[in-house]
């Protein structure tokens, strides 16, 4: 069963001088993320994912299209009883200490108060808080803060996480436990939705990822499938003469030279077997031949790089 | 205990951790204090002296409270975003605009009840009196603290905190004075003028039907008929405000 399914939605905000004109910050996504996933939305800043994610919380209203999150339209509040929400660089009420917070937060959730006071230790524990848990949240720490945002995200034990950037603002020890956190949810049959710029984490962590750039859809579908499309083979010759560098530039996706040798990068098995043929024609020799499988990060930036990427 | 009341107690905790609330209440007390030496230098008149001052502080003290904290309730939620991790709590905005307003109506009570209390104190170290009948004056004073703090929260649904506060100033101004408006017509030759004034008459708080501090300072009974019908005044025109809050919060982009 689909968890979230997001039916063309788009949102326009007024611009320019007495807001007369408008500018389209998410256009026309539909996506279908399916119970127990751990899906990544990710994108350059300005693309649109804390928009989604923010349609999707009900705070903003879409210009078009519609949300559904287990079934039900965004905001209905038993869907909001089942789900956690991390926003992005959260803030919270700088007066309460951690432990209030989280016992304001599990009030409002209808927890009982020795449900609360255990699974705020609980939590506390999990994101290394315990001692600052009596701390005003005014004295906490980016990283501190971000880490009590998790806590609050996931106090309801929620079918379905969304959490806005999660990594930001942790160190590497941080970022350690916030990956095995994100496991430990999707283990517990949490389905997790989240928005990263860190995308070596993404590629760890998502089964499935989307991809948008301002505002579009580029790509979306399993990592697996996604990184296999963008395999390169990586060729490197000796003793290339002028007339077959100019062949090989028709063929290679890009041509490298590395003092008396050449490093060519090809597309696939057809373009290697052309480059074959023309070394032995043209007496050079081959030195090396390997696949390089690309990072999540290389075809991201390619993707968007690409002029005029579209919805795919 | 319901979401509402969740949002409201956390309101009140916000609310009376803040040290400015502390300054205006003690500022206030040594108003009420003041009062017992302007006394001393008013002959046959200590007692309405101390009264009037006193009553006059519990009100101008309770409006800068209500405007004050009223026009951040909503806005400085959203300009810290502490609201993105609220609202997809399951609370409805509604619950939300409830809630930090009676959250406000609660520190204001607890504030106006320490602010009778001082009130009391000097009256009867003064002169050993006990007039429950002053009670009838703070009493219709914390309704229009309540008027004043739904008229903040309305502005603040939609504006910015200042133009809030300068919005619910001067409908507390037009409020004391909406009297004259319905009489505009006796004293300027228009038809249209007087037909303007008496639309803002009825759209505007009529702040005059909690206004008995000079009844009571002077002796006149103040009906118990004269409280209800300002109660229920109030109470519906909160209720309007509230709801028009509601409506426009609930449509809101929090960007």
């Amino acid at each position: 069963m689909p968890h979230v399914e997001i039916d063309g939605l788009t949102k326009d905000y007024a611009a320019g001088s007495f807001a007369l004109k408008t500018k389209r910050v998410l256009d026309h996504l539909t996506l279908t993320i399916d119970e127990g996933e751990i899906f990544g939305l990710i994108g350059p800043n300005g693309a649109g994912k804390t928009t989604t994610l923010k349609l999707l919380m009900g705070l903003i209203f879409p210009t078009e299209g519609s949300a559904k999150i287990l079934d039900k339209p965004v905001g209905d509040l038993s869907v909001k009883a089942e789900i956690g929400f991390l926003p992005e660089q959260p803030y919270f009420y700088d007066y309460l200490t951690g432990r209030e917070l989280l016992d304001y937060f599990g009030q409002l959730f209808g927890m009982s108060r020795e449900a609360r006071r255990q699974r705020i230790e609980e939590l506390l524990r999990r994101v290394d808080l315990v001692e600052a848990g009596d701390v005003q949240l005014r004295k906490y720490s980016k990283g501190m803060t971000q880490r009590l945002g998790v806590a609050q995200a996931i106090l309801n034990r929620p079918r379905i996480a969304f959490l806005d950037e999660p990594m930001s603002g942790l160190d590497p020890m941080g970022r350690r436990d916030m990956t095995t956190l994100i496991r430990d949810l999707h283990r517990d049959g949490c389905t997790v939705l989240f928005c990263s710029h860190i995308l070596p984490d993404v590629e760890a962590l998502c089964s499935r990822v989307a991809i948008l750039n301002q505002g579009k859809k580029v790509k979306e579908g399993k990592l697996a499938d996604i990184l296999d499309l963008s395999l390169t083979i990586e060729v490197v010759l000796a003793n290339v003469s002028g007339p077959l560098e100019q062949s090989l530039a028709g063929i290679a996706k890009n041509l490298q030279r590395l003092g008396e040798r050449m490093k060519v990068e090809l597309e696939d098995q057809g373009a290697l077997q052309g480059v074959l043929g023309l070394v032995q024609q043209n007496g050079a020799s081959l030195v090396s031949v390997h696949s390089v499988k690309q990072t999540l990060e290389d075809y991201f930036v390619r993707e968007v790089a690409r002029p005029g990427a579209e919805q795919s | 205990m319901s979401r509402i009341a969740y949002i409201a107690l956390n309101t009140y905790r916000e609310t009376v951790r803040d040290k400015v609330l502390y300054n205006l209440v003690l500022f206030a007390l040594i108003m009420i204090g003041s009062s017992y030496i302007l006394s001393q230098i008013s002959i046959y008149q200590e007692v309405k002296i101390i009264k009037d001052l006193g009553l006059a502080s519990i009100a101008v003290f309770g409006s800068v409270i209500a405007v004050f904290i009223g026009i951040g309730l909503v806005s400085k939620e959203m300009d810290k975003r502490t609201v993105y991790s609220l609202l997809p709590k399951p609370v409805s905005r509604t619950h939300f605009i409830l809630g930090k307003y009676f959250g406000l109506c609660l520190t204001l009570a607890v504030n106006v009840t320490i602010m009778t209390a001082g009130f009391y104190a000097l009256l009867f170290v003064h002169s050993r009196i006990f007039e429950p009948s002053l009670l009838k004056a703070i009493y219709l004073i914390y309704f229009e603290l309540a008027i004043l703090t739904a008229l903040a929260l309305l502005f603040s649904t939609f504006t910015s905190a200042i133009l809030s506060g300068v919005l619910t100033g001067f409908l507390y101004v037009v409020g004391h004075f909406s009297t004259d408006l319905k009489h505009f017509d006796t004293v300027v030759d228009s038809s249209f003028l007087p037909q303007l004034t008496q639309v803002i008459y009825y759209l505007v708080p009529n702040l005059r039907n909690f206004d008995v501090k000079s009844r009571v300072v002077s002796g006149d009974a103040v009906p118990f008929s004269l409280l209800g019908y300002s109660t229920a005044y109030g109470v519906l025109y909160i209720a309007i405000l509230l709801v028009l809050a509601a409506v426009i919060f609930n449509r809101r982009n929090l960007k």
